[in-house]
Parts: C-alpha cells; structure tokens; sequence
C-alpha cells in the first residue's frame, strides 16, 4: 500500500460518559476511496468529523500526514486544516447564488478566479442555475452544489458523509461520476460514510463496518462483499443485521 | 385637530428654530444610544448564541428580562446613580455624565435598547443550522471567516434586532424625562416636548411634533429594509 493519510490508533470518542467511537486501529491511504458503512449510530458521522479536524478525540493518536493531531492543535492549524475538506449530509448552503456558494472556499483563501468554479458548475450539471439563490434548488440540486464547493478547492482529502442520502437515481449518478472522477484523475483520497452498501460497493476500493463505535472489519471491498472475514460484516452484507 | 394638522404643516416647513433643536437633540440622542447599543448588543448576541458557559441560562433570563424593562424604572435607576449623591455621581469622574444632560439620556437608553439588539442578535444567530460553523470550518474559514459568514446569514435577524432597538429609543418619553429634564435647547427631545405642548395646550406644535417623530421612524425603517434588501424577499 502507498503512503498512510491518516494513522489512527486506539482512538476514543466520548460525550459524557457515553463512547461514541472506540477503534483499536485504521489506516486511510493515499488515494484511495475508503467507505464506512454501519447501521444509524455507529459512530461513522462523528469518526468522519475527527477525520475532519472538526472534533478532538477524547484520548488515542490520530495522525494526518504523519502529524499527531489528536490534542485537537490542528483545529488552529489553518494550512492543516486547507488538506482537507467535508461534504456534510445536508448540504448546508449559504443564502446567496449557486455561482457564490462554490467559490465560498476560493474566496476564503484569497482565490478570486472563476475558472474552477465554472469547470464544477459544468461538470455537475450546475451552470444553469449559477445565479439562483440556493434557496429555491432540489435537494439533489443543493448537495451537488455542495459537492462542487468542496471540488473546486482541490484538497487532498476529501471526506463525504452520506452525499447522496435521498437523492434520486439521477444526482446519486451524477454525484458518483463526480467522485470517481476525482479519485482516478488527482489521485484524491476520499472517506465516504454512506448506508448504501451497493454504493460503497461501486466507488470504494475498501471498506469498513463500523457497530457500537467499534471496527468489526475493513477489507478490499470485493473481499468484504462477497468472502467477509467477519461473521457480522456477512450479516451486514445480506441485509441480516438486526439493529 | 384638522386645524392642529395644517399648522403643524406650516411649523416643519418654515423651519422653526426651537422645533429644528428638538429634532437635532432627538437625532443625535437616538443615533448615538443606538450606535453603542449595535456596538455592544451585536457581539454579546453572537457570542449568547454561539457559545456555550455555565450560567447561559441565568444570564439569557437577565436578558429577557431586560429587554421588557419599564423604561420609567430604567430612568429611575439611572437617576439615582448619577445623582450628586448616587454612588457614581458622587466620584466626580469627567466621563460619568451628569444629570439633565444628553449624556445621561444616551445612558438610559443604551440600557433599553441593548437587551433588545442582544436579544433577537442571540435569536437570529440560534436560528442558523446547528452544524454551519462546522462547515464553514470544514470549507477551511478561519474563526474569524466563520464568525462573519455567520453574521452576514443571519443578517435579517440582525438588522431586525437593529430596529428594535432603534424603536425602543426614539419613541422613548419616561427615562429620558427623568434623566434629562425637558430643558428647552438642551434636552428637549421630540417624546418629551410632544408631553410638554400637549399640556401647554399647544396641539400645532404637538402634532408637527408627532408627524416628524413618525416620518424619522418610518424613513429608518424604510432605509433599514433596504439594508435587507433581497434577502428579506428571499
């Protein structure tokens, strides 16, 4: 395997006193796409918003790029943080244009051009409704506006919590294209949280079942949906899991 | 009262000086409160709605509860103070106003009005997704970035709070009466001297009073709703 993006060991996610995330072990490498899959409460968002520099975990080593982040000094480490990017399950857009909301990160860092804002409007099939307010989009209009706005900042990481939750077949396409796109041509490392198993299955080259805030197992995808080492991951798998 | 009306018309427009003070003393009493209430109110409503300390609730009651002070007992409050013997008068500081000047209406009305601007500023910034500033973060905005991104989405809720405490002030009669003592050319604001016509009898001057009070008040409001402009139609 290629260089590691994250190194996570032994890490402990608490609120209160309740364990949100407990993992021994995970390594996301470099230009891979990395699916976390689980039942509703199994920690993946909150495992998602570590990965994000969001959050600081309770205890454990997280690194990003061969740096401890885990005390939670990334969260003001500015350059740290611009590695990375978030797509959130609700797109969370700003009440101003389509056209104004992808550049939002440009703008953040001082990036005044239009050219990539433009190729990502046109690529998700957003250059249409580059001047409406995103108040009056779909909701597949509204997370792929998303989407894009995470696109044109072209990070290394990209982390993807459940981008196309009750989306139609059209924009779950379009969204998928996109991020395998991304993933083939820069090489991006990408962690998608998703409940969909079949969509993990089409874009991750691995994936990871997480319950209870624990890793049951993470193997090259084929491998975790056809031969699972792990007799719930085969549970999981064929829709088995009472939960 | 039509004869009231028409003389109150030819008092505004041939520009009477004591009416021309009043106005001037309104505006600059008024302009300069609500200044200082934006300036404290808007970051204490921010930080209300964004942060999380122990006591919260205790001081979002104190809030509230100011935001529906009587403004007579406001006055009441800021008149003992700054009375001779009142336990600020009596320092004798330069920056302490004293009674009966503008300085001490500017006082009673910053306690008025910025438990307003704070109050719906907090509403207006509690009203934005929980999980914004975490977006906003995860987009790579600096604190700073994040915070105004915020304030910039919440912009009706804040301007709306803006005009709130701008109508708690300049319609205002108890606390700036007490502290300010209705002095011709002094402190004689329009509330006041609409009080003082209305008991002289003086009906013309009364009403040129309240149509001026009312037309300041509607051409703030109509210039705060263009602040807000498209994003009150969206």
């Amino acid at each position: 395997m290629s260089e590691s993006v994250y190194q996570l060991n032994t890490l402990v996610k608490r609120y209160d006193s309740r364990t949100v995330v407990a993992l021994d072990s995970l390594t996301v490498y470099r230009g891979e796409i990395l699916a976390l899959v689980g039942p509703s409460g199994a920690g993946k968002s909150t495992l998602l918003r570590l990965l994000g520099l969001l959050e600081a975990p309770t205890s454990g080593s997280l690194q990003f790029f061969g740096r401890e982040v885990a005390n939670g000094s990334a969260q003001a480490d500015l350059e740290l943080r611009r590695r990375l990017t978030m797509v959130f399950q609700r797109p969370l857009l700003l009440n101003r244009s389509v056209q104004a909301n992808i550049a939002y990160g440009l703008r953040l860092r001082g990036d005044k051009s239009n050219g990539k804002v433009a190729s990502a409007m046109e690529q998700l099939g957003l250059s249409h409704l580059a001047r409406q307010n995103t108040r009056v989009l779909s909701g597949g209009e509204a997370q792929r506006v998303s989407l894009a706005r995470a696109m044109v900042l072209d990070t290394e990481v990209l982390l993807l919590d459940e981008p196309t939750a009750n989306l139609d077949p059209y924009n779950v396409n379009l969204i998928e294209t996109a991020v395998r796109k991304m993933n083939a041509e820069q090489s991006k490392t990408i962690v998608l949280v998703t409940h969909n198993i079949f969509q993990a299955h089409r874009l991750a080259q691995r994936t990871a079942l997480l319950l209870d805030g624990r890793l049951v197992e993470v193997s090259p995808s084929d491998v975790f949906f056809t031969a699972p080492a792990d007799p719930r991951t085969a549970a999981f798998v064929r829709g088995d899991m009472v939960y | 009262m039509l004869k009231g009306l028409l003389d109150s018309i030819v008092l505004i427009f041939t520009g009477d000086s004591a009416l021309t003070n009043i106005i001037l003393v309104s505006l600059r009493v008024t302009g300069i409160s609500l200044l200082i209430s934006t300036l404290i109110g808007i970051p204490l409503g921010i930080f209300l709605g964004l942060k999380r300390f122990i006591g919260k609730r205790l001081v979002i009651a104190l809030l509230y509860t100011g935001m529906g002070f009587p403004p007579v007992v406001v006055g009441l409050f800021v008149y003992l103070m700054l009375s001779r013997a009142g336990p600020l008068g009596q320092l004798g500081w330069s920056f302490i106003p004293h009674l009966y000047t503008t300085g001490a209406m500017v006082v009673a009305q910053i306690i008025i009005s910025f438990p307003l601007v704070a109050g719906f500023t907090m509403s207006a910034v509690l009203s934005l997704d929980s999980q914004l500033r975490l977006q906003l973060h995860a987009l790579g905005a600096t604190p700073r970035q994040a915070l105004w991104t915020m304030l910039v989405e919440a912009r009706v809720g804040v301007l709306i709070s803006i005009i709130a405490g701008f109508g708690s002030i300049i319609s205002e009669v108890g606390a700036v009466m007490m502290v300010g003592g209705n002095i011709e050319n002094a402190t004689r604001t329009l509330t006041t001297a609409i009080v003082l016509e209305t008991r002289k009898g003086d009906f013309s001057m009364a009403m040129a009073l309240g149509i001026i009070l009312l037309t300041i008040s509607f051409i703030v409001n109509v210039a705060m709703l263009r602040l807000q402009g498209k994003a009150l139609d969206q």
